[in-house]
């Protein structure tokens, strides 16, 4: 372990913070799924990969991540920051004009950390397996990972992928999915129901893990025991129970912070339950 | 009249196979992907040659452009091959996110464009994909005019760093440009220099113009005929200096009139040097089934019709 579980979890009470405190900042964004995966970011990038700050697209000999539900961009801005891929004082220009965070996240203003245009949804796990081909081409052992929001799932793209990297043996393929049983409508069971994921994927040819994205703990020990199933056929997914808005009670478990921005007062409550364990940008 | 002949017909698809496989051996890095129509596509010499290089990746072409856009991060130059239709109607926001947006070296390789598909009709005749590619940011439309030029253009493409839509066709038809020529990217061919009015063709209407241009010759009209293979970036250059010259232009392509080769050219045109313009294009409407003969001349992309849009403009312009 490069860091303990309690050093994690204060890392990722800082990032809750920068989340809301950058889309409380410009009165846009997504706090709602951002918060239930400031876990999942930090472990993955504070953890688990083998990643260098010093960017390069292509990304030689490290582990790579693709986020596919681009709408949680403040919560990957916020650990490539804290991890030091660009100064934690740029969180300030979030969703502003002549910004490199744009709404979505965009190689396309030149953001260190990040390696695709993600947004319109659906076509992150498609990415993920070319680059992880491409490291199989290029002799590289090293591992690709990608997050697909759950509601994210209703995208047909996801299924054409998802049975092409068991067929091809794209194992040194990590894919997380946010489940958190909401989107902008309501409840995934009543805007269109997912059914049983797990045995969805397993159909296909996946090796599916179960983990809590909100229990670092448990967070930590199943990215780690995916890594020791990579390389053994399947592609590997870590079906992650979250909590949308999870840190901050009053966004907790439903989708109606999916896309809204806390007021001041708002601001205050949530920052009240979030420790200040980094400095705030 | 400059003489141009031929001794054989090829498709211009077997251009692309032909010129992916000479790619292939080139550089390393090249690699293929196919949506089930490795055969329509002349992939199969390159799938002989480099096995590891090519990805089957079955009837799923948004699936296709993704992991295209994901295999150059790591240095690939992916090619990937379907139908013109599935190619970027199909999967316009997968190529507008994952490959334009998001500056991606992916070479977007398109078969059977327009009405000379045929028999399979309008489902798979698109007449709207260059207008759809052009409009993407970043994005190198190219669409060569027989197999030697389109393999040639597949080479070139390999080694331009970019995003490019490469659209080719089915049929065969003659193979009159040089086999060793060197493709460059954006810019014009002069296939013949006239006086009276320029003709600008893209694609299988290159040959038609040169037949249409023969007979104007015999007509005593001195057509300069040019072919934009790279219909973005135009070249602009060699339009304005042909038009400044004969003060009149036909467009000649195997697309709709709206968002064409013939649009670039009035959007340049009216704003460097208002000129009269004539369009052989498809005049907003979908294809049909039929012989690619039978459909070109019902829909107006015959030499004849080049040939009346000639004597029109040239008649506007004198006025």
């Amino acid at each position: 372990m490069k860091h303990t579980i309690n050093e994690l979890e204060d890392i990722a009470s800082q990032v809750r913070r920068d989340i809301v405190r950058m889309v409380h900042a410009c009165q846009s964004g997504h706090p709602g799924g951002s918060l239930g995966c400031a876990d999942f970011f930090t472990a993955l990038y504070f953890e688990v990969m083998n990643h260098s700050t010093d960017f390069t697209m292509d990304g030689k000999g490290e582990d790579l991540f693709f986020l596919s539900n681009g709408h949680i961009s403040p919560v990957f801005y916020s650990v490539l920051a804290r991890s030091g891929y660009f100064d934690i004082s740029e969180l300030a220009t979030f969703r502003k004009l002549n910004s490199r965070l744009q709404g979505h996240p965009t190689t396309h203003e030149g953001l260190p950390g990040i390696r695709i245009a993600s947004g319109s949804l659906g076509q992150g796990m498609s990415v993920a397996i070319g680059a992880a081909q491409a490291k199989k081409l290029n002799k590289d052992h090293s591992t690709v990972y990608v997050l697909l929001g759950d509601g994210e799932l209703q995208e047909g793209q996801n299924w054409e992928a998802i049975m092409y990297a068991p067929h091809n043996k794209v194992d040194n393929l990590i894919a997380s999915v946010d489940y958190n049983g909401q989107q902008i409508d309501g409840p995934t069971e009543k805007v269109l129901s997912l059914e049983n994921l797990q045995a969805k994927f397993e159909a296909f040819g996946w090796h599916v893990i179960n983990s809590d994205g909100n229990d670092m703990d448990s967070i930590v020990k199943a990215l780690h025991y995916a890594k020791t199933l990579a390389g053994k056929g399947k592609p590997i997914l870590n079906l992650m129970s979250t909590q949308m808005g999870a840190g901050v009670d009053f966004m907790m478990g439903s989708h109606k912070w999916h896309g809204v921005a806390p007021n001041d007062e708002q601001l205050a409550t949530a920052l009240a339950q979030l420790p200040s364990t980094l400095k705030d940008y | 009249m400059k003489k141009y002949t031929y001794t054989e017909k090829k498709d211009t698809r077997s251009g692309f196979g032909a010129g992916l496989l000479e790619a292939g051996k080139k550089n390393p890095e090249v690699v293929a992907l196919c949506a089930d129509l490795v055969g329509s596509l002349k992939m199969d010499a390159f799938i002989k040659e480099f096995p590891e290089r090519f990805f089957q990746i079955g009837i799923a072409e948004a699936n296709m452009i993704g992991i295209a856009a994901g295999l150059t991060i790591g240095g690939k130059v992916p090619f990937t091959g379907t139908f013109a239709n599935f190619s970027t109607g199909r999967v316009y926001d997968q190529i507008r996110q994952s490959v334009a947006y998001s500056d991606k070296n992916v070479k977007i390789c398109a078969s059977h464009a327009g009405l000379t598909l045929g028999e399979d009709g309008a489902t798979h005749q698109i007449l709207e994909d260059i207008g759809l590619m052009k409009m993407l940011p970043g994005m190198t439309v190219i669409n060569p005019c027989d197999y030697n030029q389109t393999k040639a253009a597949t080479i070139a493409i390999a080694e331009h760093h970019g995003p490019v839509y490469l659209r080719f066709g089915r049929p065969v038809i003659p193979v009159f440009t040089d086999p060793d020529q060197k493709f460059e990217i954006g810019k014009a061919w002069m296939v013949n220099e006239g006086t009276d009015v320029t003709i600008i063709a893209t694609g299988h209407m290159v040959w038609k113009a040169i037949e249409a241009g023969e007979k104007l010759a015999e007509m005593g009209i001195d057509a300069e005929i040019i072919n934009i293979h790279t219909i973005k970036p135009l070249d602009e250059e060699a339009v304005l200096k042909s038009v400044k010259k004969t003060g009149c232009v036909v467009t000649c392509e195997e697309h709709n009139k709206f968002g064409g080769l013939g649009e670039s050219v009035a959007r340049l045109l009216s704003t460097e040097l208002p000129t009269p313009q004539e369009f052989v294009a498809v005049n907003d409407s979908f294809g049909e089934s039929g012989t690619p003969d039978q459909l070109m001349t019902k829909y107006g992309l015959d030499s004849i019709n080049i040939i009346e849009a000639a004597q029109k403009v040239i008649k506007r312009a004198k006025k």
